[in-house]
């Protein structure tokens, strides 16, 4: 027996919206609250702390305006992806997954880079407040980062299928990852700032 | 939001349009970092601009200017109970409930 799940390509008559679009907004909704919560967590410290370093002599900027960079290009990619898949053109919508997913990937090497910077000067979680708060920001980021990556190349490579027969299912699916990606964009235009240049 | 051929073309500039922008507010923010502003001046600028980025990912990339009621209920009460969030830990810091930390 199998359970058929309704409105996940048209629209729900009560809310007008279709159930993948509303379960998306729920789950981003809740990750809004975990994030805020870390948020809440950095004012609190750095508001209690009697020193805090100046980031921009601890931490790597450029490396990190580089990040940010790439990361606001993916989110275009990946709205251009949902764009093209409207469109109907499949070149064009792998060409740009498959660019958010490379600029996902080349994020987290950066990423990875920085982490091996400060692990050579042997920075790490429990040397300081502000290192504790950095890397369970930026790692619980970058984690999503990786979810991002996951659920793009599960799309790129064995979307195909349902590209062919459910078009329109297949474009809901990926307008739902663009908005969790650009999420995880939209987090990291407040980490940047408060973590790096303040 | 609108799904024709047209309509999707349109906004297809408008992205370009907001990538641009993205990009601009990114060098002008990390320029500001440099003119070592005072830390609440500081702050306020990097906050004013991260904004403006957020909201112009939010509106245009997330498609939120042309979203349906119910979306918007939901984030409503999600920067309520956000806002809250932060207004706890900056009580306590204020009623001196929190010592200093190091």
């Amino acid at each position: 027996m199998s359970a058929l799940i309704k409105y996940i390509d048209k629209p729900h008559p009560v809310t007008g919206v279709t159930n993948s679009k509303l379960g998306i907004w729920c789950f981003i909704a809740s990750e809004i609250m975990l994030f805020g919560g870390l948020f809440s967590a950095y004012v609190l410290l750095r508001s209690g702390s009697t020193t805090w370093p100046h980031a921009a002599t601890v931490l790597n900027v450029p490396l990190a305006t580089l990040n940010t960079l790439i990361l606001i290009t993916s989110s275009v990619t990946m709205v251009m992806a949902w764009a093209s898949s409207a469109l109907r053109d499949y070149n064009k919508f792998r060409m740009y997954l498959g660019l958010t997913v490379l600029l996902a990937l080349a994020f987290l090497v950066i990423k990875g880079i920085e982490y091996g910077h400060k692990f050579e000067h042997h920075h790490f979680p429990k040397e300081s407040i502000f290192f504790a708060i950095y890397f369970t920001m930026t790692g619980l980021h970058g984690l999503h980062v990786l979810g991002g990556i996951v659920v793009n190349s599960y799309f790129l490579l064995f979307g195909k299928r349902m590209w062919d027969e459910h078009p329109e299912q297949f474009t809901g699916r990926i307008e739902a990852a663009g908005l969790y990606w650009h999420f995880v964009d939209l987090v990291w235009i407040f980490l940047f700032p408060l973590l790096y240049l303040v | 939001m609108e799904h024709g051929a047209e309509a999707i073309k349109k906004q297809v500039r408008v992205y370009i349009a907001v990538f641009a922008a993205l990009g601009t507010l990114t060098v002008v923010t990390v320029a500001v970092s440099y003119l070592h502003l005072p830390f609440h001046q500081a702050l306020a600028v990097a906050l004013f601009v991260a904004t403006i980025k957020g909201s112009l990912v939010a509106a245009y990339f997330m498609h939120l200017v042309s979203e349906k009621k119910i979306i918007y209920a939901i984030l409503i009460l999600t920067v309520v109970f956000t806002l809250f969030l932060f207004y706890l830990p900056l009580w306590t810091v204020g009623s001196g409930l929190v010592a200093h930390v190091s």
